[in-house]
């Protein structure tokens, strides 16, 4: 997997990581911190200092709900998830890397699951 | 009223209830959903990096029709409203956007974020009214304490979605209280309930869901309702022990205007 610059990072999330002033509400109000092993606020100061092979083969870009309460809670605007996403789909995008797989599905589905959440998760960790 | 009305695939499937209930409910409201031809699939999550294209054009699509023919886009789908209503913004806002966007699809005149989007929610807020909608209630749900589960989509991020008070909405205890129901406020109801992550990680779902209904049940909600069909899902088939009614608004809102049997 190649890594990616912390530029391209900033072009393709739009976020000026500069501007974050390290309060911390972002991981305080993401409900899979837990879960994370690089937590929302790392994120930033990461790009900030130009780290971005570990963020790349972080688990946390497959944990990330996207569910915008660090988006909604910043102070600064800063915009977490959308840092989030943009090492999540700088690894999506190359040859090869992939997060869910069709062959995956028959064993993950189950009778009551919703279209919506097929849809979702193949956008979120396929390209 | 006739509104352009996006369904999403989801409603045409697994959620038929939010879908069914919603235009029967419309009919008996006075105003009319016209389904959006050869619409497509909205892709369920709201492309974030600022590059993707592609992924928006459906919604793009979709909002272009309703703008030909002069109406507002209705949606029910938490999912759907969430991702058209920031397309939407995205066309109206976004130089970069709105130029590729325009360049790939070459309609006759550019799309540039004209149409308005509105949750059928805020269809019964804004454009019916809560009071008028307690007056054509025949079957009044008296005594139910019901929990409203605002989840993620409908509310974040504020600043796009204008939808209500991110921390501290109130448009579904208005529309549980204008239904004859008493509405219970719990602090989980705008917290996620796992969302995609349950197709891999169905432990992630489960402690999360379980945040939300032990909230709930603590402040006495007998049952959910929401307006989302992962949420549906997640709420009820990735629940630890012992589970909550949860329904689709349309669908209570369709028992206390006496179109739909009322099941207990």
């Amino acid at each position: 997997m190649k890594t990616v610059t912390a530029d391209q990072i900033r072009e393709i999330s739009g976020v000026d990581t500069r501007k974050c002033m390290k309060c911390g509400r972002c991981s305080a109000s993401c409900p899979a911190y837990d879960e994370m092993d690089i937590r929302p606020h790392q994120f930033i100061s990461y790009v900030q200092n130009g780290n971005i092979e570990p963020l790349m083969n972080s688990k946390s870009i497959s944990k990330c709900l996207s569910c915008f309460a660090c988006v909604e809670r910043c102070p600064r605007n800063v915009k977490p998830a959308k840092v989030i996403e943009a090492v999540r789909v700088s690894v999506l995008r190359q040859r090869g890397e992939t997060i869910l797989s069709a062959d995956e599905m028959p064993e993950l589905l189950d009778e009551n699951m919703p279209q919506q959440l097929l849809m979702s998760a193949f956008r979120k960790y396929k390209k | 009223m006739i509104y352009s009305y996006f369904p999403g695939c989801t409603l045409k499937n697994k959620a038929k209830d939010l879908d069914l209930y919603a235009r029967e409910s419309a009919k008996a409201l006075g105003f009319e959903l016209e389904e959006i031809p050869e619409w497509q699939c909205c892709g369920g999550v709201y492309p974030l990096a600022s590059d993707e294209i592609a992924t928006k054009l459906p919604s793009v699509r979709a909002l272009a029709d309703a703008k030909s023919k002069g109406q507002d886009l209705i949606t029910v789908c938490s999912a759907c409203h969430h991702v058209i209503k920031r397309v939407n913004d995205d066309m109206a806002n976004v130089n970069d956007i709105q130029t590729r966007v325009n360049n790939y699809m070459g309609l006759d005149e550019p799309y540039l974020g004209e149409t308005t989007v509105l949750h059928y929610l805020e269809v019964l807020r804004d454009r019916v009214g809560f009071d008028e909608l307690a007056k054509k209630v025949t079957n009044p749900l008296t005594g139910r304490k019901i929990g409203a589960y605002y989840g993620c989509l409908l509310l974040r991020p504020s600043a796009t979605m204008q939808f209500d008070d991110p921390e501290n909405p109130t448009i579904l205890e208005d529309f549980i209280r204008a239904i004859g129901a008493e509405p219970v406020v719990y602090a989980m109801r705008n917290e996620c309930c796992g969302g995609y992550v349950s197709l891999k990680a169905k432990d992630q779902a489960e402690s999360m869901v379980d945040r939300v209904l032990s909230s709930a049940k603590a402040k006495g909600a007998e049952e959910l309702i929401t307006a989302c069909p992962l949420c549906m899902y997640n709420l009820t088939k990735n629940c630890k022990g012992e589970g909550m009614k949860v329904s689709y608004f349309t669908e209570l809102l369709a028992e206390a205007l006496g179109i739909k049997e009322v099941q207990s």
